[in-house]
């Protein structure tokens, strides 16, 4: 096959550099992705499209190499400076994680932005059943030239020059900008938020997660559920933009909620602010690799909700 | 049917292999399947094990606690998942090397001589397949056949003529099993 290039390049720094003149595809884990939070900043600003894969490991600094979800801030918040935002998609099996890499290219070059795969450790590792998409060929030169009219990829006398950067000295212009990158992310918002509600219609509690704690929570829920106590379970897709409104609905008539992560309260932010606090919202979390077993998160909901 | 299974033993021994081809064998039955091992950066000598999942139904968590089988093949691993066989579960282990035997009564417990037998059939690398052939005995969760169908998907060409080799140790693993 010709029409697939790898290139490995000597950092993350060089990678990202790279990259923002290839809209294409890197991968790392979290200290990796530190590394490229600049690149990060010059994409967005750049309007360049890429797919950026975190599977997360736990730090801070070099850490561990297991499972993490301790750069959802990083992620969501914003890791690199200025205002911009990348749509982040969180796989919580191997078909997702394989799903995912078209559907992320998809959103990547339909808004001109970045996403990316917030994966862990757990996810990077797992086997299971996958159905692996077909794969799509290569764009031709003229095809990006007719598809993307922004791409650098050399213009034939068809039209002016293309300049793809982030600087602008002007201010007017770079406020200019700035607007139209607000406007993209508002009709992201508008139109590509994604979660996977599951038994939430009648339930009296709701945990909330997402990746490799949602597929733990899953197996929670069943044994709870086996004990007669009603639990749903709401699982952003998109973690950006966060799926606050069907989140607020799927909350509507629950006694409480317990948002499960594998960090010390980052995602438990955006579940406050989506339901505005309107019932006890409880954080459980697991560091340094350590995974939560389902029926030590079924004593936690216990504890710090049904029997408080 | 949901079938929770650990296997965990030294790493070298073949532990992560065991479980893929475990897991292979219940995929080409059409089954739910998952593979999830934990080991430390090192390759051998470490502690090895794998969680692996054969069910009829959707797979919820791939991370667990508690087990229907747990195999393990070395004296620190029985130590730590005697307690984390479901009560009236099995626990299988290999007898080289153990000094402290398990106590529990709720569960069935099956020591087996898969390191005799491997030196026996004068190849140490037969292991995984003898204690995999002694737990499809037990726990018939997939057939010989779809083991020897998973055997020809995972192995490369080249190593498919030890395929009758692994076929022999897992009816000697089958074998040990005295009921």
């Amino acid at each position: 096959m010709n029409d697939k290039v790898t290139l490995m390049k000597g950092n993350e720094a060089l990678a990202m550099a790279m990259i923002r003149y290839g809209a294409v595809c890197t991968s790392t884990s979290s200290p990796g992705f530190s590394l490229m939070q600049e690149g990060v900043s010059y994409l967005a600003a750049s309007e360049v499209p890429a797919l950026l894969i975190n599977v997360q490991r736990g730090g801070p600094g070099l850490g561990t190499i297991h499972a993490s979800q301790a750069d959802y801030f990083q992620a969501c918040k914003g890791g690199g400076h200025g205002d911009y935002h990348m749509i982040v998609l969180a796989p919580s099996s191997v078909q997702e994680m394989a799903d995912m890499v078209a559907l992320g290219f998809d959103l990547a070059f339909k808004y001109r932005c970045v996403s990316m795969i917030l994966a862990d450790g757990t996810i990077g590792q797992l086997m299971e059943k996958v159905v692996l998409p077909e794969q799509r060929p290569r764009r031709t030169d003229d095809e990006i030239r007719q598809q993307c009219p922004w791409a650098v990829n050399g213009r034939k006398g068809m039209r002016p020059s293309n300049v793809v950067t982030s600087l602008e000295l002007d201010d007017d212009k770079m406020e200019e900008n700035n607007w139209r990158f607000q406007a993209c992310y508002r009709e992201i918002e508008k139109n590509e938020t994604r979660c996977e509600l599951i038994d939430t219609e009648d339930c009296d509690y709701l945990i909330t997660a997402f990746g490799t704690t949602a597929r733990v929570a899953m197996k929670t829920m069943e044994l709870a559920r086996a004990e007669g106590i009603k639990v749903g379970m709401f699982r952003p897709i998109t973690l950006w933009p966060f799926p606050e409104k069907q989140l607020r609905e799927a909350a509507k008539n629950v006694k409480g909620i317990l948002c499960v992560e594998l960090n010390a309260g980052q995602m438990v932010e955006d579940v406050k602010l989506a339901v505005e606090c309107k019932m006890p919202v409880e954080h459980y979390g697991r560091f340094g690799g350590n995974v939560p077993t389902p029926d030590e998160l079924l004593n936690v909901l216990k504890e710090k909700l049904i029997n408080k | 049917m949901i079938n929770e299974i650990v296997i965990a033993g030294f790493g070298g021994q073949g532990v992560l292999s065991m479980g893929k081809i475990l897991a292979y064998s219940g995929l080409m039955e059409d089954k739910e399947v998952c593979w999830l091992p934990s080991y430390g950066p090192e390759q051998r000598g470490g502690t090895a094990n794998v969680t692996v999942i054969v069910s009829d139904e959707r797979i919820s968590s791939p991370v667990l606690n508690t087990y229907d089988v747990v195999v393990v093949l070395n004296q620190q691993s029985l130590d730590k998942f005697e307690s984390k066989v479901k009560p009236g579960g099995i626990l299988m282990y290999d007898t080289y090397g153990i000094h402290k035997k398990p106590t529990r009564t709720d569960i069935k417990i099956y020591p087996i001589d898969a390191t005799e037998k491997s030196i026996e059939m004068k190849n140490s690398k037969t292991f995984n397949m003898i204690v995999l052939g002694s737990m499809l005995k037990v726990r018939p969760m997939v057939t010989i056949e779809s083991v020897l169908k998973a055997l020809k998907k995972t192995l490369p060409e080249r190593h498919w003529h030890l395929i009758p080799l692994n076929e022999e140790a897992l009816k000697e693993g089958g074998n040990l099993i005295k009921e």
